[in-house]
């Protein structure tokens, strides 16, 4: 069986958000890439997969080749092979394209995205690829078991689980739950010297056209200050969210 | 060229997001100069968009559509985006909503954008501004091709009534086969979810331990809010996944939105920036969560909660 798990490279959780160019691109200066929460999430069942279904994971991403070194931890975290298109990700419609055109030469039985990247948080990229592809898709997906070339899958959805199954190729938006927290794989030193004897394929890009461009980023206004009321006076709190902020 | 507007339903019943993506189609299609239609699968209630301008409501029942799988509902869409030259597609931001949207935008090629925060800001180019960074920022972002699909963030535009004289037709459409079946589905029945509430209640670490959360139950009970927590939490198992809100949880942006116990990392914060009024019950006074808060109290959430619950119910 063969995996791709197609992983975006992402700012700090703990980032300063700022701006360049007359607040019209993000500014990358200090800032840490890491690998997208919810990828990290469907990368540790990937490699799970390769014992238990005896797949082969290959990690992708659409990017410059400042995304090589996430792409190395991936492989030390237990991926078989990377590969990178060149070129700058620029809108979710580009990066789905991109990773289309890749999947049409190559075919893969899963590919594996996150639900949405902690960047921009458009939870765009797997549904593009799924429709494009005309694959089976499942987003927010929390449970995914292969029995006999059939998928078993479970999704969040507003208040509870929904459990479905349906036949490959598949694309799925993972999210936590489909692993724990916990089961996150730290590299160690062993897969980092694997690591770097596996390959890391640079693909030229078909240079699509974006569909998507962000003029102005601003930044919310500054807070007021915190209004504060004290633990023995708590009929004042109910009086100011009944009659001043009316949301109660 | 008219517009569309996704009005999802649960149990045959037309949701609330639905008739606020209607009030916001409606202004679009005035500005736009054309009409407004409104799509909505096996529906019993769907009269009630009248009350929010639809030109048209197209009625889609069918057994097989019984269960929401973003293909079929998306190639049952795409007919009608075809028969009805329509130019904007509008979607909620509820998880069903976007995760059709994206699929849409796949089989139809076209440009969807989600988390858009208001009305375009110009039609031509089309301009809309959406939030992103988790809410820590905000950006202008033009888009082009024929069709364009776009979700809008709950609470984010309000609710207008807008006498509408709509017809209701039923479409003949094909419907695609697909292996997708949902075999089963579990649901808390009763309990007001996250991506619903107007009012949310949350706590965090401070809380010491699972066997405390009645009391934040009684206190959503009383206000009819959601539940929901921080990550460590849920990393914990105190409470479910689904309740865990910020940037690598749930957003939330709630009309109220009250914090216990919870110290406000930037993380945290990140996922629930755009709830309108926040209260920080927090019992360290240098707990960064009050910077972003409206209102605050400083001391034991031990002994405030319950005692805002009985002053709260006294209230009623
Ligand atoms: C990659 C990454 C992603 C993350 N994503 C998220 C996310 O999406 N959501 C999220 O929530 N976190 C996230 N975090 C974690 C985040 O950094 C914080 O660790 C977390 O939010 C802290 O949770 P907390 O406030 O419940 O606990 P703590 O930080 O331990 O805070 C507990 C608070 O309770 C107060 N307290 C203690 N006793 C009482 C009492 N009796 N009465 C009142 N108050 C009391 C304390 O003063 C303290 O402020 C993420 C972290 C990383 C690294
Ligand atoms: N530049 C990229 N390269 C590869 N995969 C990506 C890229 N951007 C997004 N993705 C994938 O698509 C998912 C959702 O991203 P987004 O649509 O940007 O929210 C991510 O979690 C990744 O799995």
């Amino acid at each position: 069986m063969n995996i791709l798990v197609c992983i975006s490279n992402v700012p700090d959780t703990t980032s300063k958000i700022n701006f360049t160019d007359s607040d019209s691109k993000f500014d990358k200066n200090g800032v840490q890439f890491i690998i997208n929460p919810n990828d990290e999430f469907g990368l540790t069942k990937a490699v799970w997969m390769k014992d238990s279904n005896k797949a082969s994971v290959t990690v992708l991403t659409v990017g410059d080749s400042s995304a090589d070194t996430i792409l190395r931890k991936c492989l030390a975290i237990g991926a078989d092979k990377a590969i990178r298109i060149d070129c700058e990700a620029k809108d979710a419609y580009s990066v789905a394209k991109e990773i289309v055109a890749h999947c049409e030469s190559i075919k893969y039985d899963i590919i594996i995205c996150g639900r949405e990247s902690i960047d921009y948080n458009g939870g765009l990229v797997p549904g593009l690829i799924a429709g494009c592809l005309d694959y089976n898709f499942i987003t927010n997906c929390v449970s995914l078991e292969i029995e006999s070339g059939k998928a078993k899958c479970a999704r969040e959805i507003s208040g509870g689980t929904e459990f479905s199954e349906c036949d490959l190729p598949l694309v799925i938006g993972a999210q936590k739950g489909l692993v724990e927290e916990s089961d996150l794989i730290i590299p160690n030193m062993r897969g980092i010297m694997m690591a770097r004897q596996k390959p890391l394929d640079v693909i030229k890009a078909q240079n699509i056209n974006s569909r998507a461009n962000d003029k102005k980023f601003f930044k919310p206004k500054e807070k007021g200050e915190v209004k504060l009321v004290k633990p023995d006076e708590l009929d004042k709190l109910i009086d100011l969210l009944e009659n001043e902020a009316k949301v109660i | 060229m008219s517009v569309l507007v996704y009005s999802e339903s649960e149990n045959g019943k037309l949701k609330k997001s639905s008739f606020e993506t209607a009030s916001y189609g409606k202004a679009l299609s005035q500005e736009l100069g054309s009409k407004l239609i409104c799509v909505s699968f096996n529906c019993s209630d769907i009269e009630l968009l009248n009350k929010y301008g639809a030109d048209k409501i197209v009625n889609v029942e069918s057994s097989n559509l019984k269960d929401f799988t973003a293909k079929t509902y998306s190639h049952v869409l795409s007919q009608v985006i075809e028969k009805e030259n329509i130019s904007v597609v509008i979607l909620s931001s509820s998880a069903d909503a976007k995760y059709l949207g994206a699929y849409l935008a796949g089989i139809t090629d076209s440009s969807y954008i989600s988390n858009v925060v208001a009305l375009p800001e110009s039609l031509n180019p089309f301009i809309v501004r959406r939030s992103c960074f988790t809410n820590k920022a905000f950006s202008t972002t033009e888009i082009n091709g024929n069709l364009k699909i776009i979700s809008i963030s709950s609470n984010s535009y309000e609710i207008n009534e807008n006498n509408g004289d709509g017809v209701i037709e039923n479409i003949d459409y094909n419907e695609v086969s697909s292996t997708f079946k949902v075999s089963n589905v579990e649901k808390q029945s009763a309990k007001v979810t996250i991506a619903d509430a107007d009012i949310v209640v949350s706590a965090g670490r401070g809380l010491k331990g699972p066997e405390h959360w009645h009391m934040i139950e009684e206190l959503a009970e009383v206000l009819g809010a959601a539940t929901a927590c921080s990550k460590p939490v849920s990393d914990m198992g105190w409470r479910p996944h689904s309740e865990h809100v910020g940037q690598t949880g749930k957003p939330v942006a709630s009309n109220l939105y009250i914090a216990i116990g919870i110290s406000g990392a930037i993380q945290h914060l990140a996922g629930i920036n755009s709830s309108k009024v926040k209260v920080v019950i927090n019992s360290d006074p240098e707990a960064p969560f009050f910077k972003a808060a409206d209102y605050g109290v400083v001391g034991d959430a031990f002994d405030i909660i319950p005692e805002l619950i009985n002053k709260l119910k006294a209230r009623k």
